[in-house]
């Protein structure tokens, strides 16, 4: 639960964020400017700026930035279309529980790169591929953290709807499913931001643009400036997906605890 | 009109086993207030819960104007001891619920609904959210969304259990206008032996687990009542004999 206050004084908690980020940037200066570490290893932030500019004109940056946003999307929509049903059916079902249950607790451990060999056999070096690096990586873990959702809303909601008239289907559909959407946003807002680290390692491994791809081969070219650059996308990318995700369930589902900030 | 004959519910199997209630007898008359009081754990909730249709008995029937209880109904309003408004709900249209699950057309069961959230004097606050109530508040809200569905029967499960002691005052004395008003049959759940003799027609005395109702006390309190009852020596009289029986069960 947030803290109320950060409800009253948004402009100050926004202000607080962003003295974070000018904080990190002085030390940044700072270390670049005086020689502490060297430009091979950190470059100096105008370095950075360049290297926006370069890519801009190379025609990349907002190609690769495009191709990169575009995999993670469909990836992980994918990933939420089939996983948030399946969820749900395991928290309310004991049989899909017990057919399905241990098949995604042990699928969630496996390491995702080390399936990338995999989906690199099946699905060749396209976009398919990183829509199944990304699938695999983030529809394990959401199917669980959809079904604990589901089962953490009280029972006793559902409860007093059967007192009052309810089927079942009527329980799911007007108290169940309300009931664990607020939780069901949140899972998928984090897995959205894990879908942004599989992107980058089926990026590395076999791709021919986006900004995993471009990091990669930076770091071929000891094109430091660049890296820094992709980094500061993919971060900002998250960011915005952050606060598009808490906008989201604030107009969705005001009355939550979760909708407060 | 609510008839439950010789009620038996079981946890667990073997040696594990455990009773929760033991061939239990009840009756309760049309218009009447019933109250059953019981030691915590001891299977007070597992009847009303049956009764609810919310589980089911080992053995043994429950059945309400000759119908036998084999699940949940909205002829059976249930309030519970736990805050149940849903969340993303307005309190008009948490009330109107149960007429929504009937396919009442909006107009009526706004209409319904305003009329029961006056009753419970809360008018004001028709268009707040339940986060915005207090505990004695949500269930000011929760005892008008089961009377709004027009239940034959009105169960209660601890409802003020959780309130703080002036609050739970209130509240059992608007439960009384209201149950005057409304001519509702009434079981209701609780440990507070105050509360059982200020609400109730009879009073059921439930023993420690496994849970059997030991005796029947009549309340012949005149009616209306109110909490200068509480002083009486009648009240008095009553609450020894029923403190007398519980404390035998508690021994």
């Amino acid at each position: 639960m947030q803290p109320m206050h950060t409800r009253r004084r948004p402009i100050r908690t926004v202000g607080l964020g962003l003295l974070t980020f000018l904080f990190l940037g002085l030390i940044w200066y700072g270390l670049s400017w005086s020689g502490v570490v060297k430009p091979l290893f950190l470059p100096r932030p105008e370095a950075v700026l360049a290297a926006f500019g370069a890519m801009h004109e190379e025609g990349i940056l907002w190609q690769y930035t495009w191709d990169s946003t575009y995999r993670v999307m469909v990836g992980w929509a994918l990933a939420a279309v089939a996983g948030v049903p399946l969820g749900a059916a395991i928290a309310t079902s004991r049989r899909v529980a017990a057919t399905a249950g241990p098949l995604m607790e042990f699928a969630r451990y496996l390491p995702v790169v080390a399936l990338v060999p995999l989906t690199l056999l099946y699905f060749g070096i396209g976009d398919a591929q990183k829509f199944a690096v990304i699938f695999l990586g983030t529809f394990f873990q959401l199917v669980l953290m959809v079904a604990d959702t589901v089962s953490r809303v009280p029972k006793d909601l559902l409860r007093a709807a059967y007192t009052l008239g309810a089927s079942r289907s009527q329980a799911y559909r007007l108290v169940l499913l309300p009931g664990a959407l607020p939780g069901i946003l949140d899972d998928l807002r984090i897995t959205i931001g894990w879908a942004w680290t599989y992107l980058v390692v089926a990026e590395l491994v076999a791709a021919n643009s986006g900004l995993g791809y471009m990091i990669l081969r930076a770091q071929r070219f000891l094109a430091i400036d660049r890296i820094f650059a992709g980094l500061i996308i993919i971060g900002l990318l998250g960011l915005l997906t952050d606060w598009g995700f808490k906008l989201l369930t604030r107009l969705a589902v005001p009355w939550s605890d979760k909708a407060i900030k | 009109m609510l008839h439950i004959d010789k009620l038996t519910k079981t946890f667990g199997q073997g040696d594990k086993a455990v009773t929760a209630l033991d061939s239990t007898d009840l009756n309760v008359g049309r218009g009447e207030f019933a109250v059953v009081v019981g030691p915590s754990g001891c299977g007070k909730s597992t009847l009303l819960n049956i009764v609810a249709g919310l589980e089911r008995p080992t053995s043994g029937s429950v059945t309400l104007e000759g119908e036998h209880v084999t699940g949940p109904g909205a002829e059976r309003g249930m309030v519970f001891q736990s805050y149940t408004l849903f969340p993303w709900l307005t309190v008009r249209k948490n009330v109107e619920f149960g007429l929504r699950i009937k396919g009442v057309s909006p107009a009526e069961r706004a209409d319904t609904a305003r009329h029961y959230i006056a009753m419970v004097g809360l008018e004001e606050f028709e268009n707040a959210l339940p986060k915005e109530l207090s505990g004695g508040m949500q269930q000011r809200v929760a005892i008008a969304r089961v009377l709004a569905n027009k239940p034959r029967m009105l169960l209660m499960d601890e409802p003020f259990g959780a309130l703080d002691a002036q609050t739970r005052l209130q509240l059992q004395e608007q439960l009384l206008r209201v149950w005057r008003q409304e001519k509702a049959t009434v079981l209701f759940i609780t440990h507070d032996i105050d509360e059982a003799i200020l609400l109730g027609d009879r009073v059921h005395v439930m023993s420690k687990r496994p849970g059997r109702l030991v005796e029947e006390v009549p309340v012949d309190l005149q009616r209306p009542r109110d909490h200068t009852v509480t002083v009486s020596q009648d009240f008095a009289r009553l609450k020894k004999r029923v403190m007398d029986r519980l404390f035998r069960e508690l021994a």
